[in-house]
C-alpha cells in the first residue's frame, strides 16, 4: 500500500468529518460548489472548441515536431523530454491551449510514461502567466512593469526544468 | 492575445502541412478537433464538479481559516511590511489558501482584492510586495491537481494522483525562483531604477 494512493481517499473523508463535525449542511454545500464547477467547465467550452480545432490542426500537420527538433540539443542537454516541448511553449500563454496539447500528447504517449509524466508535472505546476498578470495589473489599472515577466518567466522555467527533473528523480 | 495565438497555430498548420505534403491529416484535425473538445469537457466537468464541491465544504468548516492562521508568520516575512495594512494581509493569505486547495475561481477576486490594498502605498516595499505577490500567482502551488489527473485518468493512467509529490516539489521550486527574482528586481533603491507608481 502506497501513501499515495491514502492522500485523496484521505482528503476527502477529513474534510468531509470536519464539515459534520463543523455541522455544515455538507450536501447543499456540495451541491453549491459542484454547480459552480460545472458552470466553469460550461464556460470554458466554447474557446476550448476553437482552441482544439487549432492545436490539433497544429500536431496533425507535423510543426510540433519540427518545433522540437530544432530545439533538441538544447532540450536534451536539459534531459527535457522532446514531446513535452510544445506544451511548455504553450502553458504560459493560454491554460486552455495547454490543456489541448496535454489532451494531444496524451493521445500519443502514456500518461504514465516518463513524457507524459513530466508533462502532468509541468502542467499542474505552472500557471498562465501572461493571463494572471494582465487581470491582476489591469484590475490595479496599471501597466506591468517588464520585471514581473521577468521574474515570472524565471519562474516558469524553473518549472519546466525541474518537472523532468523530479519525474526523473521519483519514478 | 488569444485570437493571436490562434490565427498563428491555424496559419503554421496549413502552411507546413502544405509543405509536408500532411495537409490531408490537417484537414481531419480541422473536422473532428471540435469533437475532442467536448469528450474532454464531459470528462473534466465531473472532476471540476467534484472538487469545487468538496473545496466548498472544506471553505464553510473553517479549514481555509485554519491554514490562514498557519501560513501568515511566512507571508508577514516574506512581504514585508504589509503587517502595516492588515487587511492586505488576511485577503493575501485567504488568495494563497484558496489556490493552495484548487479554488482558483475564489482565488483570483481575492488576489484582486489584496493588489488593490497593496497599491495603497502603505510602505516603501509595497510595489515589490505587489510584485512578489503577483509572480506567487503565476508559479501556482496547488496540492491537488484535479484537472490534470482527470486528463490523466481519461487516457488510461493508472495512478493519476501520483504525481502529486512531483508537483509540489516543482511548484515550490519555481514558487521560490520567481518570487525571489521578484523580490530582488524589485528592492527599493536598487541601482537607479525608477519605481512605477
Amino acid at each position: 500500500m502506497k501513501i499515495i494512493d491514502l492522500f485523496v481517499p484521505l482528503i476527502i473523508v477529513l474534510i468531509f468529518l470536519c464539515g459534520l463535525f463543523k455541522k455544515v449542511n455538507i450536501i447543499d454545500t456540495f451541491t453549491e460548489g459542484a454547480k459552480n464547477g460545472l458552470k466553469t467547465a460550461v464556460e470554458i467550452l466554447p474557446s476550448l472548441i476553437l482552441l482544439m480545432t487549432a492545436v490539433e490542426m497544429f500536431m496533425a500537420s507535423g510543426a510540433d515536431k519540427a518545433l522540437s527538433d530544432i530545439l533538441s540539443p538544447v532540450i536534451s542537454f536539459l534531459g527535457f523530454p522532446k514531446e513535452c516541448v510544445p506544451l511548455a511553449i504553450i502553458r504560459p500563454v493560454s491554460g486552455s491551449g495547454a490543456l489541448s496539447v496535454l489532451e494531444n500528447l496524451f493521445s500519443k504517449v502514456s500518461p504514465d510514461s516518463f513524457a507524459g509524466l513530466t508533462a502532468s508535472v509541468l502542467m499542474s505546476s505552472t500557471e498562465t502567466t501572461f493571463y494572471t498578470i494582465t487581470v491582476y495589473f489591469s484590475s490595479l489599472k496599471k501597466k506591468a512593469d517588464y520585471r514581473i515577466f521577468l521574474a515570472a518567466a524565471a519562474a516558469d522555467i524553473t518549472g519546466f526544468i525541474f518537472s523532468s527533473l523530479t519525474v526523473r528523480l521519483l519514478f | 492575445m488569444l485570437s493571436i495565438i490562434i490565427a498563428i497555430l491555424l496559419l503554421i498548420s496549413v502552411t507546413y502541412g502544405i509543405f509536408s505534403d500532411n495537409i490531408a491529416n490537417v484537414s481531419y484535425a480541422a473536422v473532428n478537433g471540435c469533437t475532442d473538445a467536448v469528450k474532454l469537457v464531459i470528462f473534466l466537468s465531473g472532476s471540476m464538479a467534484l472538487w469545487n464541491g468538496i473545496m466548498n465544504i472544506a471553505d464553510k468548516s473553517g479549514i481555509v481559516k485554519k491554514i490562514n492562521k498557519i501560513i501568515s508568520p511566512l507571508t508577514k516575512r516574506i512581504l514585508k511590511g504589509i503587517n502595516k495594512n492588515p487587511q492586505a494581509l488576511k485577503m493575501v493569505n485567504m488568495n494563497i489558501t484558496a489556490n493552495f486547495l484548487g479554488l482558483g475561481n475564489a482565488a483570483t477576486p481575492l488576489g484582486i482584492s489584496a493588489l488593490k490594498e497593496m497599491n495603497k502605498d502603505f510602505s516603501i516595499y509595497s510595489q515589490r510586495n505587489i510584485a512578489v505577490f503577483t509572480v506567487l500567482n503565476t508559479a501556482s502551488i496547488q496540492l491537488i491537481p484535479t484537472t490534470v489527473a482527470a486528463v490523466r485518468l481519461a487516457h488510461g493512467s493508472s495512478a493519476p494522483f501520483e504525481i502529486i509529490p512531483a508537483v509540489l516539489i516543482t511548484s515550490v521550486i519555481s514558487a521560490f525562483a520567481g518570487c525571489l527574482t521578484a523580490y530582488v528586481l524589485f528592492t527599493p533603491g536598487l541601482k537607479n531604477k525608477k519605481e512605477k507608481k
